[in-house]
């Protein structure tokens, strides 16, 4: 059961990695991004990492492809035509530099196979919210709160950056 | 049983659909999907790695991350939308005001 359920989640978010990178339209691609998030999410859950599951649907799922949406509804945007169809060297060395970045931790990781031990046994309890906070606010109390700043700094400086004008400009 | 080998062949076959993504297209939007992309891939390869482990320290890594992410997706927008409202293109290969 639950190797099936790998199995799917694994499809659906490789399906959808391709459709976010290969989509013509704006739209398309920020809604095949909602489902790419929902299935790593279920990849969580597989993973009994329950409480970055709901993190993963609440924040990407939901807030950053709505951000996403906004901006992409604010610019208005037309397709893109043609997307791979004129063939260019620009686009030849990327899907190289790709497949060798593919091939690269491939190997990495097929060096390592054997070496990994077995799912350990106390995996059960790692992922809830009780085990996640009391790591969190016990010994990551100040990496927390550096957070904050970090997130206010962000909202503070897209707010800068995205007004209508600078103020050295009004002169 | 789904050893972890699976979970970290998807994510690195999921890295670089990202890499792909971001060095083929030209829409600046897209591109910063794929850097999600990217990033998601990079997060699982964590709870995978904090699975097997048994160890809660990766789960919180991938917490941060989250928030990072989170702060680096508004910035990037902001400049995004300050570069359309100059050049009226969020195409790449069309701003061209740092570039030698």
């Amino acid at each position: 059961m639950i190797t099936y359920l790998f199995l799917f989640f694994a499809l659906l978010a490789l399906g959808t990695a391709i459709l976010v990178v290969t989509n013509k339209s704006t739209v398309n691609s920020a809604l095949a991004l909602v489902f790419h998030m929902l299935s790593i999410a279920g990849l969580y859950l597989l993973l009994r990492a329950q409480f970055l599951a709901v993190v993963q649907v609440l924040v990407y799922a939901g807030a950053i492809v709505v951000l996403f949406l906004f901006v992409i509804m604010l610019l208005n945007l037309e397709k893109e035509e043609k997307l791979f169809a004129e063939f260019s060297f620009r686009h030849a060395i990327a899907f190289f530099a790709g497949i060798a970045v593919l091939a690269q931790l491939l190997y990495a990781l097929g060096s390592w196979t054997g070496v990994l031990p077995e799912f350990a046994d106390q995996m059960i309890a790692i992922g809830t919210v009780e085990a996640i906070g009391d790591e969190l606010f016990t010994t990551y109390l100040l990496p927390f709160e550096v957070t904050a700043i970090l997130l206010t700094a962000a909202v503070v400086g897209a707010l800068m950056i995205a007004q209508r004008k600078l103020k050295s400009q009004d002169k | 049983m789904i050893i972890t080998s699976w979970y970290l062949a998807l994510s690195a076959v999921l890295f670089s659909i990202g890499v792909i993504g971001v060095l083929t297209r030209k829409n600046a939007i897209v591109i910063l999907m794929s850097v999600e992309i990217m990033l998601n891939a990079v997060n699982l390869t964590l709870v995978s790695f904090s699975a097997q482990m048994g160890d809660v320290q990766g789960q919180i890594l991938v917490f941060f991350s989250l928030c990072v992410a989170a702060a680096e997706v508004a910035v990037g927008l902001a400049i995004i939308i300050a570069i359309y409202r100059n050049n009226l293109t969020v195409d790449i290969t069309k701003i061209n005001l740092l570039r030698w």
